[in-house]
């Protein structure tokens, strides 16, 4: 099963050059796919006309084997089986929490949709207690989760969600990370999700879009594309690999967790994951070095052997980008040119990869 | 005694004519809002212009057309006669339809304005949660929609009350059937009877003022925060 979405469009915008989105995808219809890219990339515009909230002419859909839009065919919105969240959660007002749920619910009951319990929905979001409120009386954060509740109560086939935490302030958005977590992995409901923000892709996502002006340049599983060194992705201070690991072992003494990835291990700071948890964790580029021999006497506790795999350029000329694999997984290092050239670093050549600092993505 | 039963009775038909006029125009004034409120067209401009005209225009004007249209040689009065309703000018019917065209800028502005401020995003939100647009129409759109329709109402059954050259014009004077306030009080000053003339304006101050005690009651002057 999987999404094909063929759209073009030009907007008939004042501002020159005109706005266009030009995109022929085909995404897997399971787990998150983010949509990334700078503002003005077109990553709403793409999710709005998958929506059907914008009438494209040209346009091919097809979500699941269901065809949503063709040449001469064009299934309104309101016929879509989809959820959809805006980036600021748009509640009614003149309803209560309780009634902005039904909205949809009663709705999709009455197109013979078997019902979601509720219950499991409300208590997935933490929004029980509110449900007698009206949306005036909420925070921001709680507003966003019931929005998004709402928008999982009318039973989607496919959950849209636009930026749903751009409009939130950093405390708002680690308050709801966690529940969109829970959502990925306790729902099979597949999620389009628009950010420009690479910590929530790198925590959140599973497939990864990259749109620039328009297009769609690449596409592809989340570490693969993450590792890749020639996307025009601007990830900065950011650029790393994400590794999808269990927790393997603790060492209470020293208040430290092994986590294990198919190919090795990696010691960090304890953060009380129970051992046996699946984790996910970043490395980034900047906190991996290389070195030829095996160091010893060296401060940094994670040491893995590696096979220099592509090197690549960064942004800054004096730096350089070093795909190197670990067994099947791939890391990143930067290094600058210079010492790059005194290592004499060439693809093939096995070296020792030190890692110096794990991320945990939670 | 303070009103004569002839005064009673122009007060009657000054409500009943009100009442009847705000229905009508909360009826046909939804859909043209709703069309100008959303419009891309064109026509916006030129339809917007016609809407709002009764507003500028001197009411004198709007009766002298509308008695030359619906007079015996008028368009609208031969269309009458031969549907067999018989002419329209000095009759209830008459005086209903002239208030309707009369006041309609004061019905429509105050909802349109409303569905404007509303934006495009309430209906996307109820698009993406399975409403058709009749749908989402009522259960969206019109609650969200409710200070406007107050203000709407309100403003044109004020109006209809207070219309005299329109009234004078299309329905003329006469009593139980077209006689209005308005014109009653200008009898009355005609006559000398101040007295009259007092209660009678009087009461329609005390009327107007508490309409816009109203209208302030049910749309605030600062505007509510809104809940996105």
């Amino acid at each position: 099963m999987s999404i094909e979405a063929r759209f073009s469009l030009t907007y008939p915008t004042s501002a020159s050059p005109a706005f266009a989105l030009d995109v022929d995808l085909q995404l897997p219809a399971q787990g998150i796919t983010a949509l990334f890219g700078p503002s003005g990339s077109g990553k709403t515009s793409l999710l709005r006309c998958i929506a059907g909230l914008e009438k494209v002419k040209t346009g091919h859909l097809v979500v699941n084997g269901e065809c949503w839009q063709k040449a001469g065919f064009f299934l309104p919105v309101h016929r879509r089986a989809l959820g959809y969240v805006f980036q600021e959660a748009s509640l009614f007002p003149h309803l209560t929490v309780q009634g902005n749920l039904d909205y949809g619910a009663i709705r999709s009951q009455r197109h013979q949709v078997t019902p979601v319990d509720q219950r499991n929905i409300v208590e997935l979001l933490g929004i029980g207690h509110l449900l007698l409120r009206k949306p005036e009386r909420l925070s921001g954060g709680e507003r966003q989760r019931v929005a998004i509740a709402r928008a999982l109560l009318a039973v989607p086939k496919l959950l849209l969600m636009d930026e749903p935490l751009a409009a939130l302030d950093f405390e708002r958005k680690r308050e709801i990370l966690p529940y969109l977590e829970r959502l990925r992995d306790e729902l099979a409901i597949p999620v389009l999700y628009v950010s420009h923000a690479p910590d929530e892709v790198a925590r959140l996502a599973d497939h990864l879009v990259v749109m620039k002006d328009g297009r769609a340049v690449a596409s592809g599983p989340l570490a693969e594309m993450l590792t890749r060194l020639d996307l025009p992705i601007r990830l900065g201070e950011d650029a790393g690999a994400i590794l999808d690991a269990t927790v393997g072992a603790m060492d209470a003494d020293w208040h430290l967790a092994r986590v294990d990835f198919a190919s090795g291990s990696l010691w960090l700071a304890d953060h009380g994951v129970a051992v046996g948890s699946p984790v996910r964790v970043r490395v980034l580029a900047r906190d991996v070095s290389l070195a030829r021999e095996q160091p010893g006497g060296s401060s940094i506790q994670n040491i893995l052997p590696g096979r220099v795999d592509a090197i690549g350029h960064d942004e800054h000329p004096s730096a350089t980008l070093v795909r190197v694999q670990v067994g099947q997984a791939m890391l990143l290092a930067r290094l600058t040119r210079r010492s790059a050239a005194a290592l004499g670093i060439a693809v093939g050549q096995t070296l020792w990869v030190q890692v110096k600092s794990v991320a945990l993505l939670e | 005694m303070m009103l004569s039963p002839d005064d009673w009775s122009t007060i009657r038909l000054t409500l009943e004519l009100a009442g009847l006029v705000t229905v009508l125009l909360l009826l046909i004034g939804t859909p043209i809002a709703w069309w100008l409120a959303r419009t891309d067209s064109a026509l916006k401009r030129p339809i917007s212009a016609i809407v709002t005209l009764p507003m500028v225009l001197p009411p004198t004007v709007l009766g002298f057309y509308l008695l030359v249209a619906m007079g015996p040689q008028g368009p609208v009065g031969r269309l009458t006669q031969a549907l067999g309703i018989g002419l329209l000018p000095f009759t209830f019917a008459g005086l209903v339809i002239a208030s309707i065209l009369y006041s309609l800028p004061f019905a429509v502005q105050p909802i349109q304005q409303a569905f404007e401020a509303m934006g495009e995003r309430p209906l996307e939100v109820a698009a993406t949660l399975r409403a058709s647009p009749l749908d989402a129409f009522f259960t969206v759109a019109l609650p969200l929609a409710r200070p406007g329709f107050i203000t709407a109402a309100v403003m044109s059954f004020a109006h209809t009350i207070g219309e005299f050259g329109v009234v004078l014009m299309i329905g003329g004077n006469i009593p139980g059937k077209t006689r209005v306030v308005s014109v009653q009080i200008y009898d009355h000053v005609e006559a000398l009877e101040f007295t009259q003339g007092h209660w009678l304006a009087g009461g329609l101050l005390v009327f107007s003022f508490c309409v816009l005690l109203v209208v302030y009651h049910f749309n605030p002057m600062a505007p509510r925060k809104a809940a996105n």
